[in-house]
């Protein structure tokens, strides 16, 4: 498998890797995936005052397109808007790295875990993103 | 860890380098004396005669036959095909049924499959978790309509030793004729033709430190079976394969087996210390599982599963030990090994495991060396895991409802 140098350094450099712990404040999970599929992404997120994103992270069952996937991911959703983080498309992702076309499910992977994580921020903390930016206007 | 600018290799049963005495004895047949071995009408034919015979002998030797039984081919794969369609068609009028074994190489089982594309019915018999195939079930598949059954000796996977005596047994016993693919097995395991009640044995020179590109059938002579021929032309062979004989190829293939014969035992016990090696010290890891029997099986091969780390990321971990993995990812859908997925292995498992096979130029350093680098790179793609975070903190994988896609 010939794999760009950016999932490379993506694999043997993983960002991001860990877990907040479950209880800690502004904190949700995305789990997307299966095993019996070959992939499984955990994605965190931290959200601070305002509705944004302070810290991520990731923790990947899968092939290099995976986690090189949800790695970068991580990277791009600090400093976004939980509104922002949402409008992250796999295309984008796949473009940044290279991913050969039998590997874009890794994308939309990586793309469904934000949304998986955003959907349990809502769940868990209501519309408290909307409340903070009202309170802002 | 290293600056090697190649990777350790220890994937002996995909093939193994020709040995630099077998290439020595091949050379010369390929320049000075370049003689068609068909050729009897001067010394250029009958000196490549010579050398074939000379090697016919040697292969014979090895697994105790006689050398009139020997026929050669391209490889293991055509002998293979000479032997099932070859001898399902030339019995055909006596039944039109065919045994053999979900875990066999795909040169067999195509062919099985080949074979019932053209009206013959096949039985695929599964093995036990162990790998190995369980004798009342085998002497079940047998009907008064079986014309041939085949398994192979040593799984070219998981290494582990079918009982092919009691096989063969029970086939002379039912009036079944029994083929063995033995591509992985010489010099590996002791192969005696006098005794084992076996018709057709298929073998491989790439897999015995031979060239690539030879390969031989034994027929058995008493009682004698035939085939219909795959390959027709000139009747080289006694007209079962056709096509002028590969002097240097099947000198390479008589030298390599001669020195598996002279050096086996002594080579097998160095490789089996050094497999012991490798399992030591990976079995002190957790969630390890080896996949097949460890008794019944040639010393050269483990096979192992590591839970909770998904296979192409390991074989990109691993890529400073150049190994096989059960996973083969190339495609968009995984597909796990079949081999390991007979055994009842589930999905992850299989997916997750490499086979390290081992050979005449491992070092006790290439071991040593290797099982840091697993307790390295296991170690790290665990902690990226989710699914090793979930088991340590005592989560039941099975009873997650994962969203499948």
């Amino acid at each position: 498998m010939a794999y760009s140098e950016k999932v490379i350094d993506h694999y043997e450099h993983p960002r991001n890797v860990g877990s907040f712990a479950k209880d800690e404040d502004g904190v949700a999970t995305g789990m997307v995936g299966a095993p019996a599929c070959g992939d499984v992404m955990k994605l965190q997120i931290k959200v601070g005052a305002g509705g944004v994103i302070e810290d991520a992270k990731f923790k990947t069952y899968g092939c290099g397109s995976a986690i090189a996937s949800s790695s970068l991911v991580t990277e791009w959703v600090k400093g976004k808007t939980l509104d922002e983080a949402a409008g992250i498309r796999n295309t984008q992702i796949a473009e940044e790295l290279a991913l050969p076309p039998v590997k874009i499910h890794c994308s939309i992977l990586a793309e469904d875990a934000i949304k998986a994580a955003i959907a349990d921020y809502r769940k868990k903390y209501g519309e408290g993103e909307d409340a903070a930016k009202k309170a802002a206007d | 860890m290293t600056d090697r600018d190649k990777p350790i290799y220890l994937d002996y049963s995909a093939t193994t380098p020709v040995d630099p005495r077998v290439a020595e004895k091949m050379i010369p047949w390929l320049t000075e004396h370049f003689g068609n071995p068909a050729s009897r009408s001067h010394a250029y034919g009958w000196e490549a005669e010579e050398a074939v015979e000379n090697a016919r002998a040697e292969v014979a030797r090895l697994v105790n036959c006689d050398a009139k039984e020997i026929v050669w081919t391209s490889g293991a794969t055509e002998s293979n095909n000479l032997a099932i369609k070859g001898a399902a068609h030339f019995y055909a009028a006596k039944g039109k049924h065919v045994v053999t074994v979900k875990t066999e190489h795909k040169a067999v089982l195509d062919t099985v499959r080949e074979l019932e594309r053209v009206g013959f019915e096949a039985t695929y018999l599964d093995p036990e978790p162990s790998g190995l195939v369980d004798p009342a079930r085998f002497e079940a598949a047998l009907r008064p309509d079986t014309v041939l059954a085949s398994v192979m000796l040593v799984n070219n996977e998981i290494g582990v030793i079918q009982p092919v005596a009691q096989f063969g047994e029970t086939c002379r016993r039912k009036g079944v004729l029994f083929h063995v693919d033995a591509a992985q097995a010489t010099g590996k395991v002791p192969i005696d033709l006098a005794s084992l009640k076996v018709d057709l044995m298929s073998f491989s020179a790439h897999k015995t430190y031979g060239p690539k590109g030879i390969g031989a059938l034994y027929v058995r002579r008493k009682p004698r079976v035939r085939l219909e021929a795959q390959m027709h032309g000139g009747g080289h062979e006694k007209g079962m394969r056709s096509g002028t004989l590969a002097t240097h190829q099947i000198v390479g293939m008589g030298e390599a087996f001669r020195l598996a014969r002279l050096e086996m035992a002594t080579e097998n016990e160095r490789i089996r210390m050094l497999r012991d090696r490798l399992l030591a010290g990976v079995q002190g890891m957790e969630e390890v599982y080896v996949n097949g029997d460890l008794d019944h099986r040639v010393p050269h091969n483990l096979n192992v599963s590591f839970n909770f780390v998904e296979g192409e990321s390991l074989i990109m971990g691993m890529k400073e030990l150049a190994v096989s993995s059960g996973s083969a990812c190339t495609s968009a859908s995984l597909e796990p090994s079949y081999v390991l997925r007979a055994l009842g292995r589930n999905d992850e498992l299989a997916h997750s495991s490499i086979r390290f096979t081992i050979g005449r130029w491992t070092t006790e350093a290439d071991i040593d060396f290797a099982v840091r680098l697993i307790h390295e790179r296991i170690g790290k793609l665990r902690e990226m895991s989710p699914l090793w975070e979930m088991y340590k903190e005592g989560i039941d994988l099975n009873t997650v409802q994962w969203a499948a896609h």
